[in-house]
């Protein structure tokens, strides 16, 4: 038990890289995934159908699978990029794809009258884009979106799977010396549950109190 | 040096991948099964329960939710065996995690289910006489069933795409498979880009019959 108490700040650092995956993959595929959300919805066929297929395979295939495809795969493109930078881009691609569901979604809902309404009024696309859809769209878009960061943090354990120490991993290796597996999982589950259950939380607080606009 | 591609021994030894990928359409289905009847077992306790059963119910799948199933499969395999002084063998315990996984997602999917039932309905069958246990029954589970199918479909594919993870405790599905021929050929991209479409042809065409099969029975 000393052993375990004495581990913490070895857990702490674990936590921190697990943050910091996390924080970038969560950054990288919010750009990405709301330029390409609104490419699917707005853009000609010629960008609906590339990012169509990118978002249906992504989602198709298991994450573990994508991280060792993209881990392994780049070097054959000539990109030597370091484990923790191929798994950053692992993640994010597949958190990507997942975002530009979430954006099609929450943009396809706000009624098709409100886009003419400010066309009408002569607003260029971006400003119809900026002012009129975006203000709406952003309380649909927000809970399916803490949804994807819970889900980017726990998929953020995989990234122990290419040697990068995480908190998993961190937890594994202190199992490794200790040899008490139990409390330290359990300590490991309660540090993932306290970061997720505050993002979740916050998800449900936001659809309630969006939920009283209704169309 | 140009690096090429040679599949000659992935076709070799292609049976790993092939009968993991029936273990792995295994794993998903029997997990999806026990799942269910975790799921609607804690669904109705959740609806019919006072507040230290809501408490717990939810506790459960709040808990498995918000923790990583890497975590999870380590927690079972490693993990409780150590405390509960016995063993057993890796399938045996992915099965176990991926139910506990999958039950957590069912009581969500039963509870909005139950709630969705029209209360017109369960009024009509107490028009025209029948017990609370003839109405659940007969009018109460049968429609949830069938107002749930698109859910269920869903979360079997994920669960599908889930199994995965099992090759990290070393049962022989689709991804072990692939890590086994990775270290005796070290032809790494070649069996990923084998791997990667037999997992994504087999989740959509799952998809796929699922949703003919839901055309036929589904309410929404």
């Amino acid at each position: 038990m000393l052993y375990a108490i004495r581990s913490l700040p070895f857990l702490w650092e674990g936590l921190l890289i697990t943050l910091k995956v996390s924080g970038l993959v969560v950054s990288f595929s919010l750009i990405a995934g709301l330029i390409l959300g609104i490419g699917i919805v707005y853009g000609p066929r010629w960008v609906y159908w590339p990012i169509r297929i990118y978002s249906d395979f992504l989602r198709g295939i298991p994450l573990l699978v994508l991280i060792f495809f993209i881990y392994y795969g780049l070097p054959l493109f000539g990109l030597n990029f370091s484990n923790f930078a191929s798994v950053v881009v692992a993640l994010a691609a597949f958190e990507a794809a997942h975002i530009i569901e979430v954006v099609r979604g929450a943009i396809q809902s706000i009624p098709r009258g409100q886009n003419e309404a400010a066309k009408a009024i002569g607003l260029r696309f971006t400003q119809r884009l900026l002012f009129v859809i975006a203000p709406q769209a952003v309380r649909r878009f927000l809970p399916p979106w803490i949804n994807a960061v819970v889900d980017t943090v726990k998929g953020s354990a995989l990234v122990s799977l290419v040697g990068i120490v995480d908190l998993t991993l961190a937890i594994q290796q202190v199992i490794g010396r200790t040899y008490i597996p139990m409390p330290l999982y359990i300590l490991g589950a309660i540090m993932y549950f306290v970061i997720n259950y505050v993002l979740s939380s916050a998800s449900r607080l936001l659809e309630a109190r969006f939920a009283y606009i209704r169309e | 040096m140009k690096y090429h591609l040679t599949y000659d021994f992935i076709w070799g030894h292609f049976d790993r991948l092939g009968w993991g990928l029936v273990l792995s359409l295994e794993l998903a289905f029997i997990s999806i099964l026990i799942g269910m009847a975790i799921g609607l077992s804690l669904a109705l306790a959740y609806t019919g329960g006072g507040r230290l059963i809501r408490g717990a119910v939810a506790a459960y799948v709040e808990f498995i939710r918000n923790v990583p199933l890497l975590l999870l499969v380590y927690l079972l395999f490693y993990g409780v065996p150590s405390v509960g002084g016995f063993a057993y063998d890796a399938t045996t315990s992915f099965i176990v995690t991926l139910s506990v996984y999958a039950g957590a997602t069912m009581v969500e999917v039963f509870r909005a289910g139950l709630a969705a039932v029209p209360r017109g309905l369960i009024d009509a069958g107490k028009a025209i006489g029948l017990t609370g246990w003839q109405r659940m029954i007969w009018v109460r589970l049968p429609t949830m069933f069938r107002i749930v199918l698109p859910s269920l479909s869903n979360a079997f594919v994920s669960l599908f795409k889930d199994t995965s993870l099992a090759s990290v405790i070393a049962v022989p599905e689709l991804t072990y498979g692939a890590q086994w021929i990775n270290t005796n050929s070290f032809r790494v991209i070649e069996v990923w880009s084998v791997v990667a479409p037999m997992y994504l042809v087999t989740g959509y065409g799952l998809l796929f019959l699922l949703q003919r099969l839901e055309r036929r029975y589904v309410v929404h």
